[in-house]
């Protein structure tokens, strides 16, 4: 989804500190209708401190939220409306049922009679936990209750869905039921906030990513504008039977559109490229018109592991 | 309000799925209050001691420790005389537990006394009551210290002068005699519970303490498992989540205490006085016991402490208030500390209704109830706002 449409919410300039400890400094960030934006960035990177002041939790120092063109505060009772917040924490009543959890959240967001219980129903179908509706929230599994957390989140029909690293602890079946939910609902014009430290659920879900370290935004945009911006390319490593003359084969491969270098070395050919699997059938074309037999073709996309490696030179998950 | 009442509603549908909240709020308070009772009930009752009296003497001496020092304490209660013909008679009662002591008054008391010759009446105990058979010492060894004196008197008199014949006048006539045991009856005064109730309505103001924190300390449970933040992050007031907390707990803590004044008045036999005074009582120490519990929560870092705080809070009330024992009794400063606590008062009002007082008279009570309930519900209000600090 293109970030040019209007957005839903507005960051600019964020602050917050804890006494001498500066949590976020000077965020600013926005997200489109039906954009999911992924918030990526190690564990006390500022990723809940941010959300804490977007959903209104927490008063900024300085600069300021809107969420569709309405300024947040804690105070901000009506803008609250318009976001779904699904907190790390499983933030559900463990002895209530999945159906007693979602009627009380849904009365809090004002919602009544017929209009709750469809409701109610919907949200249970969409994180598929229908047929445990009457059990109590604590007789869950750990992914069932992740997905409860999901549609509380969903209940009121929020135009931003602000989900705080919501697979933490899942395991990879749940995780991806998970994903495919928040997937989902961004194909249906929601615009997600997703934060997490798990660089292939940033590459899988979001339009856009930011890069959060030590409460400073140190880079934004979609994944190829990302890895562009710090001078990472597409490698394409072609290993050959050695018949042929390599040589000449990437001279012909450093003409094909988007390549930038094309080396040959002992038994193959190593391109640099800006997408590799584009170029791939024109780089095949010309390595078999020069003779050279291709025995293995690996692609290597550079990910937002090594941007955050090169932004703030450590790994993600450290 | 409906967001508050909404939260509260949720937080009893919560609290009572949860048996921890009614061994505390119901359980245990009732069988301590029943225990407390059965083994301290006869602690503070009035008792009436039983004595055999073998008189063998039909002279004025005996007639006058029959007639002036036992017939006047059994007309008052403290004891009741059983007549028996014999000394072996007296001694089987006695032995067999029967009555806890008994006078043996031998033939020719009244004229030894008389001669100031030696005499005794003799005393024989049982055993296994201690505090009956020492009674029944006192009482003759005062007697035995007055005669004594008399004789003295009489022979010293015999060379010196008239005043000691008039002195043994007296004293035969029992004109003179001291009552040997001053018996003072407070009952149109009295303040005191009876042992069953204090025992009852003790331990009941004393776990509200602990029973409330169901509700209100709960925020700080919220806070830790992440629903606080979603509470925060849905359009209602933080004001309105507070006070859904402090509905909480002040339901809980009415239903508890209504709970247990029933139940040990049909159980327990506890009489805790007249019905609306008794309302009254409860709704305003629920009130103290939440504001008091609320005040906690917002001074903690979490609810662990919180907990340990107000275990403690409740601890050192319940004990200075007189829950487990009467303060009054203690006299002294102490009964002027326990004012501190409302659980004092709370007991105070109770005593006043168990007197026969009306509402009326538990008006200082309930002043001084509420008084705590508005200061620390006062702070508490203002301090809120640190709950919902991350």
């Amino acid at each position: 989804m293109p970030s040019a449409a209007k957005p839903i919410l507005e960051c600019r300039g964020l602050r917050k500190s804890f006494g001498q400890r500066v949590a976020v400094n000077g965020v600013s960030f926005h997200i489109a209708e039906g954009e999911t934006y992924g918030l990526l960035g190690p564990n006390g990177a500022g990723k809940t401190t941010t959300i804490s002041m977007i959903c209104g939790l927490l008063q900024s120092d300085g600069g300021e939220v809107l969420v569709a063109g309405a300024r947040m505060t804690p105070s901000s009772v009506g803008v609250k409306a318009q976001i779904g917040l699904v907190p790390q924490d499983l933030a559900v009543y463990p002895d209530l049922t999945a159906r007693e959890n979602l009627s009380f959240f849904a009365r809090l967001y004002g919602m009544d009679g017929k209009t709750r219980r469809a409701r109610i129903d919907e949200v249970l179908e969409i994180t598929s936990l229908a047929d445990r509706a009457d059990d109590a929230a604590k007789e869950f599994s750990g992914g069932m209750k992740r997905r409860l957390n999901i549609a509380v989140g969903l209940l009121h029909r929020p135009r931003l869905l602000v989900l705080d690293e919501p697979t933490a602890g899942v395991d990879p079946q749940s995780r991806n039921a998970i994903l495919e939910n928040v997937a989902q609902l961004s194909d249906e014009g929601l615009a997600v906030l997703y934060t997490t430290h798990y660089m292939e659920e940033a590459e899988r879900l979001c339009d856009r990513v930011g890069i959060i370290d030590l409460g400073e935004l140190k880079a934004e945009g979609n994944r190829r504008e990302l890895v562009g911006s710090i001078g990472e390319h597409d490698r394409l490593e072609l290993s050959t039977t050695g018949a042929g003359d390599l040589a000449a084969g990437a001279r012909a491969i450093a003409g094909v559109k988007g390549v930038r270098e094309a080396v040959a070395w002992d038994g193959g050919i190593t391109i640099s490229v800006d997408q590799a699997r584009e170029a791939l059938p024109e780089v095949l074309s010309r390595t078999a018109a020069a003779g050279i037999t291709v025995r293995n073709v690996e692609v290597r996309e550079p990910d937002l592991e090594a941007v955050f490696l090169h932004l703030t030179g450590k790994a993600l998950r450290d | 309000m409906s967001t508050a009442l909404l939260i509260a509603w949720k937080d009893l549908r919560q609290r009572f799925r949860d048996r921890s909240m009614f061994l505390i709020a119901f359980v245990v308070p009732l069988v301590l209050a029943f225990i407390f009772g059965r083994i301290l009930g006869d602690v503070g009752q009035e008792v009436t001691f039983q004595y055999a009296l073998a008189n063998q003497d039909d002279g004025v001496i005996s007639s006058v420790f029959v007639d002036e020092v036992l017939t006047p304490l059994e007309r008052q209660g403290f004891l009741e005389i059983t007549p028996v013909d014999s000394r072996e008679e007296a001694l089987a009662l006695a032995t067999e537990g029967a009555v806890s002591a008994a006078f043996v008054i031998p033939a020719g008391f009244s004229a030894a006394v008389e001669q100031a010759q030696p005499a005794e009446i003799e005393v024989i105990g049982n055993v296994e009551q201690a505090i009956g058979t020492l009674i029944a010492s006192s009482m003759l060894t005062t007697f035995a210290n007055e005669v004594r004196a008399a004789q003295l008197a009489f022979v010293t008199a015999v060379s010196f002068d008239e005043s000691a014949f008039s002195k043994l006048d007296e004293l035969t006539e029992g004109r003179a005699l001291p009552n040997p045991i001053t018996l003072e009856d407070v009952s149109a005064t009295r303040k005191e519970l009876d042992a069953g109730t204090f025992f009852s309505a003790g331990i009941a103001v004393f776990f509200l303490f602990f029973t409330v924190q169901f509700g209100v300390t709960s925020l700080l449970d919220e806070r830790r498992a992440g629903t606080l933040a979603r509470l925060m992050a849905a359009p209602v007031r933080r004001s309105a989540i507070f006070a859904g907390k402090l509905i909480t707990s002040y339901v809980i803590g009415v239903v508890s205490m209504t709970v247990l004044a029933v139940a040990t008045t049909l159980i327990l036999g506890a009489e805790w006085g007249d019905p609306v005074g008794v309302a009254l009582l409860i709704l305003a120490g629920v009130l103290a016991a939440t504001s008091i519990t609320a005040l906690i929560a917002t001074i903690a870092k979490n609810s662990e402490q919180a907990g340990n705080w107000q275990t403690i809070v409740a601890l050192v009330l319940g004990m200075l208030g007189g829950s487990f024992f009467p303060v009054t009794q203690a006299g002294g400063a102490i009964v002027t500390l326990s004012l501190i606590t409302p659980h004092a008062w709370f007991l105070r009002g109770l005593g006043d209704l168990q007197g026969g007082g009306g509402v009326s008279d538990i008006v200082p009570a309930l002043a001084a109830i509420l008084a705590f309930a508005a200061v620390a519900g006062t702070v508490a209000m203002l301090r809120q706002g640190k709950i919902f600090q991350p």
